[in-house]
């Protein structure tokens, strides 16, 4: 793949105006598919979630399913969509034999849910109105594995292999208008717009919301248009973009590639474009074509959705706090400084901080732990993926300290075998015997014998110079091999020099 | 008269992944055209206000409880398919994907 050339992005942004539009996929947990009652579960042996409906033999017939269907009203809901009085499905013909069928049931020209808004904070604290153009509901398709060939991609590719256990999993789509006048924020509102969406769906209950596992999936639209210009530009629609940063950096990089194409002369070709997380890069998939020519119609094995005000009114009910009531709530709760709360938002740590503070840590502490240590281990990671540790166990290890049991150092090291697999944290320290030294016997011998190298200190601490007692704190420390308890050194050290 | 045009029914065809032969996309356009017409005039009969139909039954929701039934074995799955590995459909390379 040939990197494209870039224009420089501040550069980019001056001349141009940045348009996008965001397609998010999400994938329901029910207990069955959309149209039949095969399991809808992750990671299970392939076509083993599959039954005549979803492998499509002759003569099967679909049944919607219920609870689809109200999750896909809640979503609407909380979206701040209308609800449909009447829904109906239509199929989208295509030919590609991840579903089996040669159609995906999907909605068309009567969606379930439409005309809604959302609230998205950017990192810089603007907050941008989203338009929600609509929400409808379809089926997933199953997953193929293309063999041959030196990549594992499709080119090149001998054949492929196709598992049906994902093809008819409930999914909704929800698609925003375009969206005008983030400018140079463009990047940044693409994933706050996606993470808002996670959060509301995880908060409704109504998909486990991974992205890792696929359970919400975004395609960005881009295009730009000159400063001043009236006419929108070719858009590009960036398919495969399936975490929050991936989105930024493939937004990022469609400005920057487009921009270069437009000054010098060039056009943008509508297409599919494809997100490649480890060169940072797009690729041009297939360009626009008959191919998508899906002529749509209504589907005849299904009838009309028709929602009763009663039902919409009860789930409306039914819907939980508003991500940014739910912030404004937390703030509040955490006493955090307005920049601290907006790191943890725009780590995406919330969900995590939350469910540590629950679990008894101090508010601060969790934040310490989940910001710093487990940030940096984060960083310093291949994905850059939150390290493998419960809300609960980070609880726990800021309990340890807050105890006196452990101090800072000793917690960092019994992190490393809570990541390493080997238990909770009070497991691990008592399994390990990392508990601090407080034994004030063991202590006075260290602080003796490092007094002795430095007899003054003593006099220092009478004068009320405290400084001086940090030496003799970090020789007791060294003796001790980071063992010690720190404050109570400082206690003994301070009796010492006041007998 | 109906705009069905021998390249319409090329088109078509095309989209439908079917073969046909010079005398089959003019007969196919002559029986199209037909189709389209009467289509056409049924149009006619109806106004702006009528609704539109999608099933000749007037019947709404009709909803499947969300509970797991039996799928098929893996095995009884792959029986009808052409070719299969690792528990999986066997199909083609397909090239203007991805
Ligand atoms: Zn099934």
């Amino acid at each position: 793949m040939a990197k494209a050339e870039l224009m420089n992005y501040e550069q980019a942004l001056e001349q141009f105006e940045v348009v996008i539009g965001l397609e998010v996929h999400v994938e329901l947990n029910t207990n069955t598919k959309m149209f039949c009652g095969c399991k809808n579960e992750f990671g299970n042996e392939p076509n083993t979630n599959v039954c005549p409906i979803c492998i499509a033999l002759p003569g099967a017939l679909p049944a919607v399913n219920k609870t689809a269907v109200e999750s896909s009203i809640k979503i609407g809901l909380a979206l701040g969509c209308e609800i449909a009085p009447t829904g109906r499905f239509a199929r989208k013909n295509y030919f590609y034999p991840d579903l089996a069928k040669n159609f995906q049931t999907s909605q068309y020209d009567e969606p379930i849910a439409f005309e809604g808004a959302l609230e998205v904070e950017v990192p810089s604290g603007a907050v941008h109105n989203v338009l929600i153009e609509r929400a409808h509901m379809e089926e997933d398709a199953g997953k193929l594995t293309h063999i041959g060939g030196s990549t594992g991609r499709i080119q090149g590719a001998e054949y492929s292999l196709v598992d049906y256990n994902r093809a008819g999993v409930p999914l909704v789509e929800i698609v925003t208008k375009p969206i005008y006048g983030a400018g140079s924020e463009a990047p940044e509102l693409a994933a706050a717009y996606v993470r808002s969406v996670r959060e509301i769906v995880k908060g409704l209950g109504v998909s486990d919301a991974r992205m890792e596992r696929g359970n919400v999936r975004c395609d960005a639209n881009v295009s730009l248009r000159k400063k001043g210009a009236e006419k929108l530009g070719t858009r590009t629609e960036t398919k495969n973009v399936n975490s929050l940063r991936s989105i930024e950096r493939a937004v990022r990089y469609e400005i920057q590639r487009q921009a270069h194409i437009l000054a010098n002369g060039g056009t943008i070709i509508q297409e599919t474009r494809h997100w490649h997380e480890d060169k940072g890069a797009t690729s041009a998939g297939r360009p626009k074509s008959d191919a998508d020519d899906y002529r749509y119609f209504p589907e005849p094995d299904l009838v009309p959705v028709q929602p009763s005000r009663e039902l919409i009114e009860s789930l409306r009910a039914t819907l939980p706090e508003k991500p940014a009531d739910r912030r404004k709530r937390l703030a509040g709760e955490w006493g955090f400084s307005e920049l601290e709360f907006r790191d943890v938002v725009n780590a995406d740590l919330l969900d995590q901080l939350e469910e540590t503070v629950a679990a008894g840590a101090k508010p601060q502490a969790a934040r310490k732990w989940w910001m710093g240590e487990l940030a940096r281990i984060a960083n310093e990671s291949e994905e850059g993926a939150i390290p493998n540790i419960t809300p609960a166990q980070v609880a726990e290890l800021a309990k340890l300290i807050e105890d006196g049991k452990i101090n800072d150092r000793l917690a960092r090291e019994v992190l490393g075998y809570v990541l390493a697999g080997e238990g909770s944290p009070a497991e691990i320290v008592s399994a390990r015997g990392l508990e601090v030294v407080s034994d004030d016997g063991a202590l006075i011998a260290a602080i003796e014998a490092a007094l002795a190298t430095q007899p003054d200190v003593l006099d220092a601490i009478r004068e009320g110079r405290m400084q001086a007692a940090g030496q003799v704190i970090g020789a007791v420390m060294k003796a001790m091999a980071g063992s010690a308890d720190a404050a109570r050194v400082r206690e003994l050290l301070i009796e010492m020099a006041n007998k | 008269m109906s705009e069905i045009t021998p390249e319409l029914v090329r088109h078509l065809a095309g989209l439908a992944r079917i073969l046909v032969s010079d005398e089959e996309v003019e007969q196919f356009t002559k029986q199209l055209s037909v189709i389209a017409d009467s289509v056409a005039h049924v149009s006619k009969a109806i106004d702006a206000d009528t609704p539109s139909t999608s099933h000749p039954i007037a019947m709404a929701n009709v909803f499947r409880e969300d509970v797991v039934e039996p799928s098929l074995s893996q095995a009884e799955a792959l029986s009808g398919a052409p070719d299969s590995a690792d528990g999986r459909f066997k199909v083609n390379a397909i090239l203007d994907e991805e």
